[in-house]
């Protein structure tokens, strides 16, 4: 029992409770483990994956961002718009960027300088944003012109869409820049306790400037491959998608609280919540009962990880 | 007369420490009685089992003959006896009746009988003496107001015993001084105190008897405190004779190094000039609220000024922005551990390289090679006591965590000047010394040195110059040659003109 208990409830925890219950499903349901089912399944959650690595470092710096859903659809519409418009995809993209940067500039300027909550702050912008993108398309689908948009994601190498990739691509990188930079580190520093990393030196507004401004390019690169695979942009495109994300980091072990964060645990975190809907997907589940259990697993990841810092406790 | 409070074999252990071993000893009714002991003696260990926290696990307490078997905090409520912690437990936005009531208010169906709830209570606190508006939310109260609150709240739960855990560290003097007032009515009633403080004047103004802790045992029980020296409590405590704990040393100044000129801001608003020598100690002394640590937060920018200039060897240092100071080399370990000085749930390492890890980092990319040499050799030179670097900051103890954000600074490149405040607030007498020495360390080799401290037997012993402060001005600058006590409290306690018109303690 105090075996299990240790397994369970320690540091690689939530791995090995995603190992078990990968095994299990891959027993139990049908086509789980096909490659063509496995590929879907990454696929499913690339906007989640990707948007979740700097997620994750808001979340860290005891910040929050409730506006990537709607930069996400505001900035795959800029990007078809501008390369419909300019003919270049390549200026679309840098479109879509260049807004999404922006969106997230204004949040972490509002919310790191003039001090506002970034709850509300984020909230407001969510609307502002949805709002253009509405506004920008008249509600409306706008197709893609230039067939080459679609290429950004079906393409493949060795096999594997390149939105896989990608996703793969930020989860390396971002891993990275949390263990192994000042940035990463000055992050978790003002998680832990803002004050007190100000006073060392850091500068807290100009660090939190740069992850909401960095939330908002990785939104825009999350939005044009949204926007290459459903092969339109889309103004209602990933509505609810925040509170996905942020249940992908805290199911992954990130701290509301700010100061805790590991890429690995945001990897597992985001896998489980595309799991959970590929295993009911394939059970023929109804889409309704799919809200009810990917809530059921954030509660149940909520409790394990008090559970486990309980435990922390006791043992120090 | 006869022993109302009893410590029988207490004993109590946590995985890998042994906390308390065998620890049994008396207080008699109506007596204040001090416990003392450097932190991680078992102070805090045996005031939590008295207060139900923990469990003993072997041993038992008497109260007035009868063992107590209680095995939470609400069960020794019901025993009478109360402790009151360092952190105050009020619910700020409540008033101070509504506080002294919490859990059991007075009325019919849930209906609260105003009238009973700010009668009864006005009364008892008329009755123990504490003049605090009854209907004040304790939110608008001073630190010194809010812990007579908690007293009144153990009085009013007709508390028989009454733990105060350092209970005058954040406390003006003369709010400590209307604290000892209410002990003493407490006494006078029967109640008994039990008084834990790192003060020994206080320990002697107050106690009737003592006992000394070290390493979890009895070390020393004095039934009667009119018996014992200074020293040899102090021995008591650490084992050995420190005869001088200060090991202040002569130093030559070299030019001026720090200069403040004119500075002030929204919370200070007087003009404030002054300048610290190489290699020179300058103490600041005064009372809570007299504005030493704003002065120190506008020197080193971590508040915005208003008007004047700091500069470092002759060169002006930007204002308001702590990295700017860094680069300048002043650096601030600021008087706030908990809140302002440590990166909580993060490892010793980062914290002491939070800010000169960016010397190590090209393109931002940290070598962590470099970083742990950087972190072992400054908690080797510190002699910070861990286990390891990756320790998380919360498990060391005051005296380390002090080390540690001292480790931050010195593992930076040019600092010159360094302001500490409340250099060894909290922290046991072992570790002073040894922090005094690295203070020393520093101020030959050349840097200027500004502490701020409450204490002035430490200021007085560890500076090469003082400068007092009186609500927000400067009040004495004296050389070491001229230090005398009376001088230096005459200087900071403000006029009494004066101070009929200020509330018991400025509030910043």
């Amino acid at each position: 029992m105090t075996h299990l208990k240790k397994i369970f409830l320690g540091e690689q925890g939530l791995v090995v409770i995603f190992a078990v219950a990968f095994i299990i499903v891959s027993l139990t349901v049908p086509n789980f483990l096909s490659e063509r089912n496995m590929l879907g399944l990454l696929q499913s959650v690339v906007t989640i994956g990707i948007i979740a690595c700097t997620m994750m470092f808001c979340l860290a710096s005891r910040d929050f961002d409730l506006s990537v859903g709607s930069t996400v659809a505001f900035s795959g519409m800029v990007a078809v718009m501008a390369s419909n418009a300019s003919g270049s995809i390549l200026l679309g993209l840098l479109a879509a960027v260049l807004c999404g940067a922006v969106v997230g500039t204004i949040n972490g300027v509002v919310i790191a300088r003039f001090r506002i909550n970034a709850l509300i702050t984020t909230l407001a912008t969510m609307q502002i944003v949805r709002g253009f993108a509405l506004i920008a398309s008249d509600g409306r689908a706008v197709g893609i012109n230039d067939p080459g948009f679609y290429q950004l994601a079906l393409s493949r190498f060795l096999g594997v869409p390149t939105p896989i990739w990608v996703m793969g691509l930020f989860f390396i990188v971002f891993g990275f820049v949390l263990n192994r930079t000042v940035f990463g580190k000055n992050t978790l520093a003002i998680g832990g306790n803002p004050e007190a990393s100000r006073l060392a030196g850091v500068d807290v507004a100009r660090m939190r400037i740069w992850i909401f401004a960095l939330q908002g390019i990785v939104c825009a690169v999350a939005g044009v491959l949204l926007a290459s695979r459903i092969t339109s942009g889309q103004p209602n495109a990933a509505t609810g998608l925040e509170l996905s994300v942020i249940s992908a980091c805290v199911l992954g072990g990130v701290s509301l609280a700010g100061g805790r964060a590991a890429m690995t645990g945001v990897i597992v975190g985001v896998l489980i919540m595309g799991i959970a809907e590929n295993v009911m997907n394939l059970l023929n589940i109804q889409a309704f009962y799919q809200y009810v259990v990917r809530g059921l697993i954030l509660l149940l990841a909520v409790l394990l990880d008090n559970l486990r810092s309980v435990a922390g406790r006791q043992r120090a | 007369m006869q022993d109302f409070l009893e410590f029988r074999s207490i004993s109590k252990g946590y995985p890998g420490v042994q906390a308390l071993s065998d620890v049994s000893f008396a207080v008699r009714k109506g007596a204040v009685h001090g416990l003392m002991g450097e932190n991680g003696a078992g102070k805090s260990t045996l005031i939590r089992v008295l207060s139900g926290d923990q469990f003993a696990d072997q041993g038992e307490i008497r109260i007035d003959g009868e063992v107590q078997h209680y095995r939470s905090v609400r069960d020794a409520f019901h025993a009478g006896v109360i402790v009151i912690h360092q952190e105050l437990q009020l619910v700020p936005e409540l008033t101070v009746a509504e506080n002294l009531w919490l859990g059991h208010f007075p009325g019919k169906a849930g209906v609260i009988d105003r009238r009973k709830l700010i009668g009864v209570v006005s009364e008892k606190l008329a009755d123990i003496g504490i003049d605090v508006d009854p209907t004040a939310k304790v939110a608008s109260l001073s630190i010194g107001e809010r812990q007579m609150v908690e007293i009144a709240k153990a009085v009013m739960l007709d508390a028989r015993v009454i733990a105060l855990d350092e209970p005058t560290s954040s406390l003006s003097s003369r709010e400590s001084e209307i604290l000892f007032a209410l002990i003493n009515r407490l006494r006078a009633n029967g109640t008994v105190i039990l008084y834990v403080s790192h003060r020994l004047d206080e320990i002697f103004r107050l106690c009737d008897s003592l006992t000394v802790l070290r390493d979890g045992k009895l070390a020393a029980h004095h039934p009667d405190i009119s018996e014992v020296t200074r020293d040899q409590i102090i021995s008591e405590m650490v084992g050995r004779e420190i005869a001088n704990i200060w090991g202040w040393r002569g130093r030559s100044f070299g030019a001026e190094r720090l200069r403040v000129e004119s500075i002030a801001g929204p919370k200070l608003k007087v003009p404030l000039s002054f300048s610290v020598r190489r290699g020179e100690i300058v103490g600041f002394f005064g009372l809570i609220g007299a504005g030493r640590s704003e002065m120190a937060r506008l020197v080193y920018g971590a508040d915005a000024r208003r008007q004047g200039s700091v500069s470092v060897d002759g060169a002006v240092v930007p204002a308001d922005s702590p990295p700017k100071s860094i680069r300048a080399g002043i650096v601030l370990c600021p008087e706030d551990r908990k809140f302002d000085g440590i990166v909580q749930g993060r490892s010793i390492e980062e914290n002491m390289t939070i800010s000169s890890r960016r010397h190590f980092s090209p393109f931002g990319i940290i070598n962590p090679k470099k970083e742990s040499e950087l972190a072992d050799k400054f908690i080797a030179k510190l002699r910070v006591r861990t286990p390891s670097r990756r320790q998380d900051i919360v498990n060391l103890s005051g005296g380390n965590q002090q080390k540690v954000i001292l480790g931050r600074w010195l593992s930076e490149e040019g600092i010159k000047v360094l302001i500490i405040d409340e250099p060894t607030r909290g922290i046991d007498v072992g570790a002073k010394s040894e922090i005094y020495e690295i203070l020393y360390g520093l101020a030959e080799q050349g840097m200027a040195i500004v502490v701020i401290s409450s204490e002035l037997p430490e200021v007085m012993g560890i500076a090469d110059r003082i400068i007092v402060m009186c609500e927000g001005r400067l009040a004495a600058d004296m050389p070491r040659a001229e230090f005398d006590e009376r001088r230096i409290l005459a200087a900071a306690l403000p006029d009494i003109k004066s101070s009929k018109d200020l509330p018991l303690t400025q509030v910043w």
